[in-house]
């Protein structure tokens, strides 16, 4: 009555096609998904080498930096090290997600599913992902960024432009805004936007102004030090946002740089801090409706079986004495967590109807994993999700390491009635992405003086910067900016534990 | 719903990022593949391959944190309760495992295509050129055939390419073979029934009209030869590769020379558009050979330096006239010469050989670990650097051990500044 979607391990398009539909049936019917419009695209392995280098994305401007990555990809792929991902989607409307041409039909069945509708229906959905991209216009952004980027290489020379974009992506993890200010990204607008200044620019373009004499500054005095900062926007943490709208003698080419690396973290933003929601949805999913499939003769056994292989080595989690384990695995936390979920909402014990009143034995599947896929990210999905129950099955327990301790590291919490709450809130803090980067700001710029901007690092935990890379970082800051940097670490007293001052490299005369 | 087929896009678009990388990197990659040429055999040193490079040099730096108090909550309890104390140090303790942070990507391997391996093996490297260098860059034209043309000159018609394609056009079209019509017309005038006759006729009109619309040459088929223009350079390189096969070398001097003339035929290969290598290996009696002969042959002898020089100079008489060609010479000996020789070969020298030559090297060989090598300067070292001392475009160096070739090499061919090194004394 059901014909099979496929025998053995072939495929050609036409099954592609059979087994997308199928999986679209089940996701958009039964599980109620709501994604983007699919784009599907068959790769081979050396494409999938070449969108790992580029952070995934199909079109990126040129960069060194991406050819360092590939050499290092393909080094460890050629060497058997590294085996590749079976596929990369991407955040766009459409969604596109691109599948190895070496999969056999299961696996291609497992990947459409896994990304076309797991990762789909979560980028489309996830609070983050709606606040902070811009899935229709992020294609024509990257495209934008590209020409803009190859122009401003004609225009002022590589070497410059390889300059201010060391620069800029030695700064993009703190080019982000954190916290939803104004308003929602408007990828498309922005490419407009900066078409417009440009024109602008040249057209207003007068080399007589540049002889206009400038009026006497106004008394530094006038600016009091609150309206000062407050003119600029201070404190501010996002630095490249700062050196963008602040630096001093950046050519505009070079800001609008700046912005484009700073749009590009930003758009990345959000799947740094789901990685264990935006995995364990996926696999969630896939799982479902492999199984589906599979209950509804879709697929053969010997299919299913080959699947089941696939998903236990992605779920597989390393205990921590295990020389795999390299942390949790975002896969298997995350689809470890959902399985609960529906256990918690089918099938509630006493201790799930103590721990999750809300939705202990509420029934509906599908209505509360979709309600918390759109509502939670990392951490506050483990901090309200993570059952005594899964915490005993993995077998948590929670470290704690204090340099000063000399009896050594210490079992601060495991997985029993005194510790759920502690493991869990512990766990869930790891997962903070406020919580792992450093917390760094520009706090003054000393306007009246030397112009030196100066940073701060609130320490947390005593845990400082390292030295050499900071040293580093600062010094393309500097070089931005172009007057001192300085950088002071300070912990939660206000106690003063470093200070690093950088001296902008001289400007080298326009070399071709 | 798309399903699009993209493998049959470009791959490589990460092409021009490593090409931007390698740039980058490059006295990274340039130290790695010296040292990497050192290991390796000589001959592989063409095929390219992997080269080790530190990733630090090409470091990104971000800002991280390190250090302070650390909290962690790993999978897999098996017998720690609340407040036990685990080790810091020692197999067992959650440290060494604890969540991986810091990747230790310290150094990885590249792998270069063989042009990139050799170009960056010899980037800094050229030929010493004292006076023709200049000639050597500028190219005369020359003219080259080059397939056909629909379009030309009358005189440059190839008329068997034009007749094949009208013969071919007609076999195409079934053109009337002369012999048909002929036959018809036979059977025309032996024909007496008036119906079939004028069916024949009929069919002859037919056939006439048919060869009339098929010519038996149409413009269509007409072909032109084309010429087209190649750089030729007026000046070329030969360089001469002068080796000692007599008895006293040992094997591990022969490889020593050989190692080096493969690396300088890389080199010239790499540099010179039209470069000459003649191979002369002498024992007291000297043969040019080639290359096979030069690099695998066995033969054994005495020694007569002259005897090399001597067939240098008279193949330099009947084939490289000076005046065009750049000529250059590298010598390998273990130094011994006989002693009635000395005389002659500097001679020979002197008044031939250097006088023609951009630049002559020598390199002497010498035993694996090479202590007595160092104590006295061989006959044909201290001949050598007497009339280097007077003036002669004339390198020298000794090799003991297979790692100097290269910085031995690299120290003859190096990149000079000729103005500077004319206007020494």
């Amino acid at each position: 009555m059901t014909e099979r979607l496929f025998e053995g391990a072939d495929w050609d398009f036409r099954t592609l096609q059979r087994i997308t539909d199928a999986c679209e049936e089940i996701a958009l019917k039964d599980l109620g998904l709501d994604v983007y419009p699919n784009q599907i695209e068959v790769i081979t392995a050396e494409q999938m080498l070449d969108a790992y280098s580029s952070v995934g994305m199909p079109l990126f401007y040129k960069h060194w930096s991406f050819g360092k990555h590939f050499a290092f990809h393909e080094a460890s792929y050629r060497k058997g090290l590294m085996g590749l991902a079976y596929e990369i989607v991407i955040n766009s409307s459409p969604c596109i997600s691109y599948l190895m041409e070496e999969n056999t039909a299961t696996m291609q069945t497992l990947v459409i599913a896994h990304a076309a509708f797991g990762h789909n229906h979560f980028f489309k959905n996830n609070y983050l992902f709606k606040q902070w991209t811009d899935a229709d216009g992020i294609l024509d952004y990257l495209d934008f960024a590209k020409n803009y980027v190859a122009s401003c290489e004609e225009r002022y020379g590589r070497i410059e432009v390889e300059r201010t974009l060391d620069a800029a992506h030695a700064l993009m993890s703190h080019g982000i805004d954190r916290y939803p200010g104004k308003k929602k990204l408007d990828l498309r607008a922005e490419e407009k936007r900066a078409g417009r200044r440009r024109q602008h620019e040249e057209e207003v373009f007068n080399d007589l102004w540049r002889t206009v004499p400038k009026g006497a500054a106004k008394s530094r005095s006038a600016l009091s030090i609150e309206r000062r900062r407050k003119l600029l926007g201070l404190p501010q943490e996002n630095l490249l946002y700062f050196l963008e709208k602040s630096a001093p003698r950046l050519a505009p080419w070079q800001r609008e740089l700046l912005r484009i690396v700073r749009h590009i973290a930003q758009y990345f933003y959000p799947q740094s801090q789901t990685k264990v929601m935006n995995e364990g949805t996926a696999t969630y999913v896939h799982y479902r409706i492999m199984t589906m499939l599979h209950e509804r003769g879709r697929i053969t056994d010997g299919n299913f079986l080959e699947f089941l292989g696939s998903h236990t080595n992605v779920v597989f989690q390393p205990e921590f004495d295990d020389p795999r384990f390299s942390g949790f695995n975002p896969y298997a936390l995350g689809f470890a967590v959902m399985q609960d979920i529906e256990r918690i909402v089918t099938k509630p014990e006493d201790e799930d109807r103590e721990w999750f009143p809300d939705i202990a034995g509420r029934g509906d599947v599908m209505g509360v994993l979709r309600d918390v896929w759109a509502n939670y990210r990392d951490e506050s999905f483990i901090g309200q999700f993570l059952s005594p129950r899964l915490m005993r099955h993995f077998r948590m327990f929670h470290l704690h390491d204090d340099p000063e301790e000399r009896a050594g590291i210490r079992v601060d919490a495991i997985h029993d009635e005194r510790g759920f709450r502690r493991v869990r809130r512990e766990l869930a803090r790891q997962h903070d992405v406020g919580f792992i980067d450093a917390n760094i700001e520009v706090v003054d710029v000393d306007l009246s003086g030397d112009r030196r901007l100066i940073l701060h690092h609130h320490v947390i935990k005593g845990s400082q910067l390292n030295e050499t890379d900071a040293k580093r970082v600062l010094q393309h800051l500097a070089d931005l900016w172009t007057y001192d940097v300085s950088l002071i670490e300070v912990d939660a007293n206000d106690k003063v534990l470093r200070e690093y001052v950088v001296s902008p490299r001289p400007i080298p005369a326009a070399v071709a | 719903m798309h399903i699009i087929d993209r493998r049959l896009n470009p791959g490589g678009k990460s092409l021009e990022n490593r090409q931007r990388f390698l740039r980058r990197a490059k006295s990274l990659v340039q130290g790695a593949v010296k040292k990497t040429s050192q290991e390796r055999d000589i001959k592989d040193v063409l095929e390219g391959g992997e080269v080790t490079i530190p990733l630090d040099g090409m470091h990104e730096p971000r800002f991280r944190r390190e250090g302070g108090t650390r909290d962690m909550v790993l999978p897999g309890n098996k017998k720690f309760i609340e407040g036990d104390y685990l080790q810091r140090s020692g197999q067992g303790s959650a440290k060494d495992s604890g969540p991986g942070e810091g990747d230790s990507e310290d150094a990885f391997r590249f792998v270069l295509s063989r042009d990139e391996f050799v170009d960056l093996f010899l980037d800094d490297l050229e030929l010493p050129d004292l006076a023709k260098r200049k000639i050597a860059q500028t190219e005369s034209e020359g003219i080259q055939r080059a397939g056909y043309t629909t379009s030309g000159s009358p005189a440059n018609i190839s008329v068997s390419r034009t007749v094949q394609l009208a013969l071919a056009r007609r076999i195409a079209l079934r053109r009337p073979r002369k012999s048909e019509i002929d036959e018809l017309e036979a059977e025309i005038a032996a024909c007496t029934d008036e119906d079939v006759r004028a069916e024949l006729l009929a069919k002859l009109e037919k056939l006439k009209a048919k060869s009339k619309r098929i010519p038996f040459i149409d413009p269509l088929d007409i072909r032109y030869r084309r010429f087209e223009t190649v750089p030729r350079p007026v000046a070329q390189a030969v360089m001469f590769c002068l080796m000692d096969v007599s008895g006293s070398m040992s094997e591990h001097m022969k490889d020593l020379a050989k190692r080096f003339y493969m690396l300088l035929y890389v080199f010239l290969k790499r540099r010179y558009k039209h470069v000459e290598i003649v191979f002369i290996r002498h024992t007291d009696r000297a043969e040019e050979v080639d290359e096979q002969t030069f690099f695998y042959g066995p033969a054994s002898g005495g020694t007569l330096v002259s005897s090399a020089l001597q067939a240098m100079h008279e193949i330099v008489r009947e084939r490289f006239n000076p005046a065009d060609w750049n000529i250059y010479a590298a010598q390998a000996s273990d130094g011994d010469n006989s002693y009635s020789d000395g005389e002659l070969t500097g001679l020979l020298l002197t008044d031939k050989i250097l006088p023609v030559c951009q630049f002559f090297a020598y390199l002497e060989v010498g035993e694996s670990g090479g202590s007595a090598f160092d104590l006295s300067d061989s006959s044909l070292w201290t001949l050598y650097e007497r009339l280097r001392s007077s003036g002669a475009p004339l390198s020298m160096r000794k090799v003991s051990e297979r790692s100097e070739i290269f910085p031995v090499f690299h120290d003859l061919f190096q990149r000079r500044e000729t103005s500077q090194e004319k206007a020494a004394p």
